[in-house]
């Protein structure tokens, strides 16, 4: 293996530094390395959206980061979107619109659609389905997930 | 008593839903309920939107170790040899298995819930012995302290092939040059019960005949004889098959996997691993999405083998090259339909032949495929022969549904083309000929109270149905569906809390939200609400034999469980209040609103009493265990708009409409999103997906990104219509959601296409490519 470097990144607001070897996507440290499991593997080759944070304000595939690429940067990962005192909005939108089944890729939307709605507050349909079609739902059928990114656009512009 | 021609029905919006989900309503008939027909917050939901529900991978134990399973590149050899010397000396390595290292096994049947397997084979699958037969069947597997290690000491086993040349389509593979895939494999036929006598790739032949054949096709003024064909495809759950497995050094072997049946998991390691199944305990994580293709074992007897081999736990996982390439499919299948009808459109004979492709080892749904491809219709003449037959893919596994949607597109399309010949509506042809109450299947069933004609009127008053489609290349169909659904076993243990909640425990894997429908139906009955039931998904060791989350069963069957479990609470807590007022139990009535009442006035509620419990002979435990047989059957119809772009061939689907029986609707949200989800799974079969193979049975298009499956962009809103006739074998009378909706798409859609251009489309997917050769050929 070869040798391990120290990435020094911040996480969910918090300063974090950990060790990673060259090869190691940054899906890879998440889970392994740091127990944020809360970011899913469904292809790691970037088709699913499964695996979706957000690194230095944009949604990435994280299994098409490298974690040494993470240095200097900011991450959002799923456990940093609900509050101290409750859910986000959009984590409200997505159990109050039933737009989940397995729930496996739920993460990923959900950091999609705040990706989302961070750059525009009020997607039309079109504009929610064209930015969404990166992360695949085989459980759904998007109709509901729609939805709960239709709601969630609400509560933040409310 | 009115026939179901007089009774009024309209469709309304469902409450609580959107605007598109909408259900039929029969003038004078609603169901009164306080909490089945809500749509309160799943149970798991806030662990799932958090990223705190734990899913099969993100199990993490001490001292684990990963490992990585090597895998065939050829679809047909014969395994000369393996060297795994090499593998075993890479530093990190701690174990090194191949199919040596597991127990022999026998041919015996198993039933898996849903769909039956040879031990023998299983054990092939799992780790192949002498042969290799589809790309990806896996070979050997190491465990190591990283899976980089493992993967990269897995590279250094050696194995020799003497490569065979591959079968990979049914017709071929039925022929008598075909290379045989297994050489223990003789036909099987049913019902007659005989055996060939030579090696053979058609593993079964069923053969179902009714009435007069000969003379209905005689009595016909149409018959249409077609030919259709469809590719394998993939379940496409997004989580990856995984395992993780601990060999204790008592003899006692933990799995922590995700699947739809842990006591299915804890069955076929036991029989694979030839020890006690008291010594096997599955702990189902959250499951990724299973819908049939997470039964069948792949890497939970083998990380059991490397866990006994090191002595650590060890974990695998596939990456989805691996579930493309080793796991799922549905069958690929050829079938020729024909269906005679007289001159009033009423169907007075049908005839089909239907090969699919059971893959490496015997299995297809191939039965089901006969018993559902004229399951919507009054058939009064019918004969139906089905064979299984091996081919050098994946082994096959159930799809939602299994066998029913490839059955679907032929008779569906069929009666679609009657319709257009005798200028008849495709809605007025199947209220005239709907399976009802008291028909017989060709294959001898008999229906129960059934909603086929239900589903109709519904798409007869649904406003997709009278909203006019208007411009070029544009088209509408429909096409009905059907599925069995199944009862089988259930347990649910039921705790009453001191504060007046119950923690709920079942065997059921939730894949769907089914620990809120099935806590739901405990809170009807005892009178609460739904928030205070909590449920709980238990290991094998802490709760009775539960069978698979599959056959559409867990909402019917687990929540037959959970209502016996309430029915129980509600008689030991009748005991209790007797107790407490110094009256008879058979004195005291658990009544509505949650309050037990007795003699001379006297009430308690179902709050107070729970914090009594103590006081009056402790803690109180509802027990509900059934063995469900009255599950009824579910029937779909879909309306489909398309529109095709004649320069490209692609089809854009413009309006959804899914219209379903499901008996009652226990939570309609869940019951909306399976009917949508499994509609969107169906249109993707109808349009796009495929497994392509090369000629050297290789597969080319082994990741999401080159068997694409449908994203948000892609569809619609996907409409709904929830049409509730009740199953009289549930005291809610459900009959389960989950398979009907992936049914009826490719026939609708094909319906549709014709409706746009002109042109039948009986081969799946309806692909740009395929679409525009059809609609070339069409035009020249």
């Amino acid at each position: 293996m070869a040798k391990q470097r120290i990435v020094s990144t911040s996480i969910n607001g918090n300063p974090v530094e950990f060790l990673a070897a060259p090869r190691q996507t940054l899906l890879e440290v998440l889970r392994d390395n740091l127990d944020l499991i809360g970011t899913k593997e469904g292809c790691s080759n970037g088709n699913c959206g499964a695996c979706t944070v957000i690194f230095n304000g944009r949604p990435v595939d994280s299994c098409l980061v490298l974690a040494v690429e993470a240095e200097g940067g900011e991450l959002e990962t799923i456990e940093g979107v609900a509050l101290t005192d409750g859910l986000h909005v959009i984590q409200d939108a997505f159990l109050g619109q039933a737009a989940l089944q397995c729930g496996i890729c739920t993460p990923g939307f959900i950091m999609s659609t705040k990706a989302l709605l961070e750059e525009n507050a009020s997607p039309s349909e079109d504009e929610i389905r064209f930015h969404l079609a990166g992360n695949l739902c085989r459980c759904t059928g998007y109709d509901k997930i729609v939805r709960a990114v239709q709601q969630a656009a609400e509560g933040v512009t409310n | 008593m009115a026939t179901v021609e007089d009774r009024q029905f309209r469709v309304e919006p469902f409450p609580g839903g959107t605007p598109g989900n909408q259900r039929l309503v029969e003038e004078g008939r609603l169901p009164d309920y306080d909490v089945v027909g809500t749509r309160p917050i799943r149970h798991d939901g806030t662990d799932k939107v958090t990223g705190r529900a734990r899913y099969g991978a993100d199990i993490k134990l001490s001292g684990l170790l990963q490992g990585y399973v090597l895998r065939s590149p050829h679809a047909h050899a014969r395994i000369v040899s393996i060297d795994t010397s090499r593998a075993a000396e890479v530093p990190g390595v701690h174990a090194v298995c191949t199919n040596a290292d597991m127990p022999s096994a026998d041919h015996r049947a198993g039933d898996l819930g849903e769909g039956m397997v040879d031990w023998y084979h299983l054990n092939q699958n799992v780790l192949a012995n002498d042969k290799v037969l589809y790309t990806g069947h896996a070979v050997a597997a190491v465990a190591a302290d990283s899976v980089h290690i493992a993967e990269e000491a897995a590279r250094l086993i050696e194995v020799e092939y003497e490569v065979l040349p591959p079968v990979l389509d049914v017709r071929e593979a039925r022929g008598a040059d075909a290379p045989v895939l297994n050489d223990d494999v003789r036909t099987d036929r049913q019902p007659a019960g005989e055996t060939g006598d030579t090696p053979t790739n058609v593993a079964k032949h069923f053969h179902y005949e009714k009435g007069d054949v000969d003379a209905g096709f005689a009595a016909a003024e149409l018959v249409i004889e077609r030919e259709f064909t469809t590719e394998t495809v993939h379940q496409g759950y997004i989580e990856p098959h995984t395992a993780t497995a601990f060999w204790s050094p008592d003899g006692k072997i933990t799995v922590w996997t995700s699947t739809q049946g842990s006591f299915m998991i804890r069955m076929q390691v036991a029989e694979l691993l030839d020890v006690a199944i008291s010594k096997v305990k599955v702990v189902p994580m959250e499951i990724g999405g299973g819908f049939g293709g997470k039964i069948a074992v792949y890497l939970q007897p083998v990380a059991a083998v490397l866990s006994r081999l090191s002595g650590r736990p060890v974990k695998l996982n596939m990456d989805r090259s691996n579930v493309f390439d080793a796991t799922g499919p549905t069958p690929g299948s050829y079938m020729k339909v024909k269906i005679g009808v007289d001159a009033e459109g009423k169907i007075t004979a049908g005839e089909a032949e239907l090969l699919f492709e059971a893959g490496a080892f015997p299995g297809s749904p191939i039965n089901p495929g006969c018993m559902c491809v004229f399951a919507c219709y009054d058939v009064p003449n019918g004969r139906i022969d089905g064979y299984d037959i091996c081919v050098n893919k994946p082994r096959s596994n159930a799809y939602r549904a299994p066998g029913s949607t490839h059955v679907a597109l032929a008779t569906e399309t069929i009666v679609d083309e009657i319709c257009e010949a005798q200028g008849i509506c495709p809605v007025e042809f199947r209220l005239k000929n709907a399976v009802k109450e008291g028909d017989e299947r060709v294959d001898g069933v008999t229906y129960p109270p059934v909603g086929m004609w239900e589903t109709i009127k519904a798409v007869e008053l649904s406003d997709h149905w009278q909203s006019p489609l208007e411009g070029p290349n544009r088209g509408r169909g429909i096409a009905s569906g059907f599925w069995f659904n199944f009862g089988g076993n259930s347990v649910v243990a039921a705790t009453v809390n001191e504060d007046g909640t119950v923690s709920l425990i079942e065997g059921s894997t939730d894949i769907g939200g089914t620990r809120a429908s099935v806590a739901m139906q405990l809170a009807e009955i005892l009178g609460i609400a739904a928030e205070d039931v909590t449920p709980t998904v238990v290991d094998t060791d802490s709760i009775g034999h539960t069978d698979v989350t599959g056959g559409s069963r867990t909402c019917h069957a687990t929540g037959l469980a959970a209502i016996k479990a309430a029915e129980d609470i509600q008689a030991q807590l009748r005991q209790r209040a007797a107790m407490l007022w110094d009256v008879e139990s058979e004195q005291v009535e658990y009544g509505d609103g949650a309050t037990l009442t007795g003699p001379e006035g006297k009430t308690i509620s179902f709050q107070e009493i729970s914090g009594k419990l103590t006081q009056t002979g402790g803690p109180v435990v509802g027990r509900g265990s059934v063995n469900a047989d009255k599950h009824g059957g579910a029937f779909g119809t879909h309306i489909a708009d398309v529109e095709v772009d004649p320069d490209t061939g692609k089809v854009q689907v413009l309006r959804y409409t899914v219209v379903q029986d499901v008996g009652t609707a226990i939570h309609p949200s869940y019951v909306e999103g399976q009917m949508q989800g499994g509609a969107a799974q169906g249109i993707g079969w109808a349009l796009n997906e495929e497994y392509h193979y090369g000629d050297d049975g290789r597969l080319h298009n082994a990741s999401f990104l080159d068997y694409r499956i449908p994203t948000c962009y892609d569809l619609p809103d996907i409409e709904t219509i929830i049409v509730e006739v009740p199953n009289p074998g549930h005291p809610f009378g459900v009959r389960g959601v989950g398979e009907v909706p992936i049914v009826p798409p490719p026939a609708a859609m094909a319906n549709a296409i014709f409706r746009a251009t002109g042109v039948r489309m009986r081969s799946l997917p309806m692909s740009p490519p395929k679409m525009l050769h059809e609609l070339l050929a069409s035009d020249g």
